[in-house]
């Protein structure tokens, strides 16, 4: 068992990540993205459990137009390579154990109610804003595209506006 | 010149790897951030850690400066690197809606991965859902594809709607981060939480 490591400065954090960023747009002309691929994971399951409903939708239809599985793509394969990456960093700074962390003063059962609320929101805006934090707001913003800056501020201001309203499940 | 797979036409297995180890390379960089803890994440609404801002834009102005450099070099051609488009009613209501999953669940969908892999069932909880929501997205797409596909300004860039220079655009980015960065800094004295911040 390694020894539970503080987390790295939040400065050189951010210039690590920035470099991977950086990499993406120089290797593969792309930006980071994560809700694409939970989106594509969902589409798959969907055709597996009914190719009817999938052909005859406008959404999904497109998916499959060129007979590849919708698993065969790239932000898929960066969101299994996120988990790798993600376990290496927890294994070797001893963070990786079963835990639902949620604040003292609330139940494991509203933090999981919370949880699962929280994702069903946040990817359903992000399909609203063709992205995420990463896919959107980070990435937008490393190319400047106006979408990049509104979608950041979007976030982040809805955030505090709400952030009362949910105060209780935190502080 | 760069992008490489576009240099060097590289098949779709290349790309797929390069997708991979990209993947491999961001996960690495949300867990060592300490992304992969919600009650760290959520004190960025709550002043008490401040760690998202100094992370994200430390990365936004890398890549932002990391790319002019390349560019000038002429080594990536920035017209074939993607740039998302503009369409303000969905990006803006689109925003707001992750906005408030992000203090609902404590994680957006990066972090949210990131925090799944070491272990956290209320991260993997928040993946299910978000997993729900996308579902929920696209049985209600006929609903919504009017709104989503309206307004489309395209790969439109800031700098250039504001006539600035990519360059100067960059600078006043810079120099708003900086301001950012000292503001986080006082926020995390004036509404430390030790009693939360020990645990994390």
């Amino acid at each position: 068992m390694v020894k539970r490591k503080p987390y790295m400065n939040p400065y050189l954090a951010g210039v690590l990540l920035g470099l991977v960023l950086l990499s993406a747009m120089y290797l593969s002309g792309r930006g980071l993205g994560a809700s694409g691929g939970i989106k594509y994971c969902v589409v798959s399951i969907v055709g597996a459990g009914s190719q009817d409903h999938v052909q005859n939708s406008p959404y999904y239809s497109k998916y499959f137009e060129e007979g590849e599985s919708p698993m065969k793509n790239w932000l898929v394969l960066e969101i299994l390579g996120m988990l790798v990456g993600g376990f290496i960093s927890g294994a070797i700074s001893g963070r990786i154990t079963w835990k639902i962390e949620r604040s003292p003063w609330i139940s494991r059962r509203r933090r999981m109610i919370m949880a699962f609320l929280g994702g069903v929101f946040f990817v359903y805006g992000a399909q609203l804003a063709r992205g995420c934090t990463s896919g959107a707001a980070l990435s937008g913003m490393a190319v400047l595209t106006t979408a990049g800056f509104v979608t950041m501020i979007a976030i982040f201001g809805s955030g505090y506006l709400f952030a009362w309203f949910f105060r209780k499940n935190w502080i | 010149m760069g992008p490489i797979v576009y240099m060097m036409g590289a098949g779709p297995g290349i790309q797929l790897l390069i997708a991979f180890l990209i993947g491999i390379g961001f996960g690495f960089a949300l867990e060592q951030a300490g992304f992969s803890s919600s009650r760290k994440l959520a004190g960025m609404f709550y002043g008490y850690d401040a760690t998202v801002l100094k992370v994200f834009f430390t990365a936004a102005i890398v890549a932002m400066i990391g790319s002019r450099i390349l560019s000038s070099l002429g080594l990536l051609d920035m017209s074939l690197v993607f740039h998302n488009y503009y369409y303000p009613g969905p990006a803006i209501v689109g925003g707001i809606i992750m906005g408030a999953g992000f203090v609902m669940g404590g994680f957006c969908p990066g972090t949210g991965i990131s925090a799944a892999a070491i272990g956290k069932i209320d991260a993997i909880i928040f993946l299910f859902g978000g997993g729900v929501g996308a579902f929920i997205y696209a049985e209600t797409y006929p609903l919504i594809q009017t709104f989503q596909n309206q307004g489309n300004r395209g790969a439109v860039k800031l700098s250039e709607s504001l006539g600035l220079s990519d360059s100067l655009f960059i600078l006043i980015v810079v120099v708003i981060a900086v301001v950012l960065f000292w503001l986080a800094e006082k926020a995390e004295k004036i509404f430390a939480r030790p009693d939360i911040t020990r645990e994390l």
